[in-house]
């Protein structure tokens, strides 16, 4: 058995709210964005999370860096336990750890040079190094995202989307992470941009065994980098199976209502597609249906469903799924 | 292409769209020609500097100050490219609607979503406030919002995302429109509330009639909901086609180029086949091809002459603008692979 890279166990991370009409002195209420997920990373692999806006999957991203600390569960990095208190755990985690974001230009800061940007994570974790050493990491780092040596003095501006993107990925691989966590890193990007980004994800992923966790709501572009995908909603994990397990045969009525969501580039199958559309909208997340969180949506709930919350259940040796009804299959 | 048909709502000849700027003119939008019939849906698909977005708020007389628009955009025969402000207001929102990509930044904050449906009704259609309500609240119906009755009182922060759309929707129809204008209709919409509003649209569509120009980026949206296709890139037509043929037989390198950039959910293939380059500098379009920078199957010509949108072939409507042929681009990637 390999042992796990990063493993996640009943992470929560609970937001107290207060409506501004309440009294100071009533109870605010309690918004589960992660509620008891749980799942392990192994070294080399890629974890996909999906889900709607508002599911949580950006904010478990965020408590895996305890960038949001988490409010409960525990997280362990190559066997030993993070708490979320331990800073001095966290710095030295995060050289192994690293994220790139959603918004690529958002993300750089407009003052400083493309050649900072970039070695700013050496001077953080490695002060050791010299100037010398690190503009030489850097050029190298550049060069391996596709960036040329001639732009190190560029400010982000300057840059298309695409490319301020490859920033942000040199940014993240210079302290040579074992592990990069991508939020939505292709989202805002254009179609033949996206592919080359996802493209030299791939390409450096292979080359340097690096793991990553990969956030979107596009399930094609999941589909096509993961190995293992954890489908989110309001919180929870529905579902967490192997990428072609899950799109072959979805294991939660969530999941298969996402699929066939998913509009397909061809005239001739989408025409013709029959819907499963979701009726209403997705509960709020400070009041949730009891049970299933996904009852209230759900084609095939029963009363059975508004009773205990569904742990994740095997159903077959690539799936499990958060659903009472959810049948077990051989294989 | 589908046949011609009978009764053209809109017809676009030679539009063009330039900005001044302080680096000189950038020309946004070059020659584009299409016309729409009752009840067909053409989709306007590009990335992000096609100028799929100019071409339409250049027909709606809705450009920035430092923009002009030329040629024609005929409805039913009229011009509506010079048209007073006055003139145009007649026609928009009433003939030709338009829905946008974020509706929370479409709709007015401060009104309630009653006041700014009535307030279409009585200025179109001169109906009293009480008969307005109620002819809203069954637009509000059309469009599936539950409890209508009562949420039609709501301001629109009190909506979800996909709700904000969908009265987006119903207050674009509510005086029948011939023509609807959707710019990103589902771009900022979770898949489920995206495939609800297409489903939606399909359905709209069935039961009024409407004419639908689709602007998108989104290939599989465009092949559930549309007839024709067209591809712009840099501000140019690249090709015009039926749906069936740019998704089954596209013709030109990048509408090819775009579909393999795409990963498919009924797809296993291992790498995305991605397109090299950057996205055009509107400001230094070269005079040929602007997809010439980008394009495998370059050559000189390419750079320094504009290709014309041509018939595919004599037996086909399928239009398309490059200097190679079909057959040279099949060979050259045949002997790629």
């Amino acid at each position: 058995m390999r042992e796990a890279l990063l493993s996640v166990r009943n992470l929560q991370v609970h937001f107290k709210v207060r409506d501004r009409k309440a009294w100071p002195w009533t109870t605010p209420a309690t918004l589960k964005a992660v509620d008891g997920v749980s799942f392990d990373l192994y070294p080399g692999e890629t974890l996909g999370i999906v889900g709607e806006s508002g599911c949580g999957k950006s904010t478990l991203a965020r408590a895996c860096l305890n960038l949001i600390p988490a409010t409960g569960g525990e997280i362990f990095w190559a066997g030993k336990p993070l708490r979320a208190d331990d800073e001095r755990a966290w710095l030295a985690a995060r050289r192994d750890i690293q994220i790139i974001f959603q918004d690529p230009l958002a993300s750089l800061n407009p003052r400083m040079t493309v050649g900072r940007i970039i070695g700013e994570p050496l001077r953080v974790h490695r002060p050791e190094l010299s100037d010398d050493e690190v503009h030489r990491k850097v050029l190298a780092v550049m060069a391996e995202v596709g960036l040329t040596a001639q732009q190190i003095n560029r400010y982000p501006h300057e840059f298309s989307g695409g490319q301020c993107q490859r920033i942000g990925i040199a940014r993240a691989l210079i302290l040579e992470p074992k592990l990069i966590i991508c939020d939505e890193p292709v989202s805002a990007l254009d179609v033949s941009i996206r592919a080359q980004i996802v493209n030299l994800l791939q390409e450096l992923q292979r080359r340097k065994g690096l793991a990553l966790i990969f956030i979107a709501h596009d399930l094609a572009v999941v589909k096509h980098i993961s190995d293992r995908v954890l489908v989110l909603y309001m919180g929870k994990a529905m579902e967490l199976a192997e990428s072609d397990a899950l799109y072959a045969r979805p294991g939660h009525p969530y999941t298969q209502a996402l699929l066939s969501a998913i509009p397909i580039p061809d005239p001739r199958i989408e025409r013709g597609k029959v819907l499963q559309l979701l009726p209403g909208d997705m509960p709020s997340p400070i009041d949730p249906p009891s049970g299933c969180v996904f009852r209230t949506r759900c084609p095939k709930a029963q009363e059975i469903c508004a009773g205990d919350k569904p742990p994740l259940r095997r159903l077959d040796s690539q799936t499990s799924a958060a659903c009472v009804l959810a049948v077990e299959r051989s294989g | 292409m589908s046949d011609a048909p009978a009764t053209k709502v809109l017809e676009v000849k030679d539009l063009s769209v330039q900005f001044r700027t302080n680096d000189g003119a950038v020309y946004a939008v070059n020659h584009v020609d299409f016309e729409l019939g009752r009840g067909q849906t053409l989709g306007i698909v590009g990335e992000s500097g096609s100028g799929k977005s100019q071409t339409v708020l250049a027909m709606m007389g809705l450009l920035a100050r430092n923009g002009s628009a030329s040629g024609q955009v005929l409805h039913h025969g009229r011009n509506l490219l010079g048209l007073s402000p006055t003139a145009l207001n007649a026609i928009r929102g009433d003939r030709i609607a338009m829905i946008f990509q974020d509706p929370m930044t479409s709709l007015n904050p401060y009104l309630t979503v009653e006041r700014q449906m009535t307030e279409v009704l009585e200025l179109h259609r001169g109906m009293g406030r009480r008969a307005a309500r109620l002819r809203a609240i069954e637009a509000l119906d059309a469009v599936k919002i539950p409890d209508a009755r009562r949420r039609i009182d709501f301001y629109p922060h009190e909506f979800s995302g996909g709700m904000r759309q969908r009265v987006m929707i119903a207050m674009a129809l509510l005086c029948e429109p011939e023509l609807l204008i959707a710019d990103e209709p589902t771009t900022a919409l979770d898949a489920t509330v995206q495939a609800q509003i297409t489903v939606l649209l399909r359905e709209l569509q069935r039961d009024f009639g409407t004419a639908i120009l689709m602007i998108t980026h989104d290939l599989g949206v465009v092949a559930g909901l549309c007839d024709d296709v067209m591809v712009m890139y840099g501000g140019r037509v690249m090709e015009h086609a039926s749906a069936d043929d740019i998704f089954h037989r596209p013709s030109h390198p990048y509408t090819r180029g775009l579909l393999a950039a795409l990963p498919r959910l009924d797809d296993t293939s291992a790498k995305l086949v991605s397109i090299p380059g950057n996205p055009p500098n509107m400001n230094e379009l070269p005079p040929g091809c602007p997809f010439s920078a980008r394009c495998r199957y370059v050559q000189d010509r390419c750079v320094t002459t504009m290709p014309l949108l041509q018939r595919r072939d004599v037996a086909s409507t399928a239009l398309r603008a490059c200097h190679r042929s079909v057959a040279e681009l099949d060979a050259m990637e045949a002997s790629d692979a």
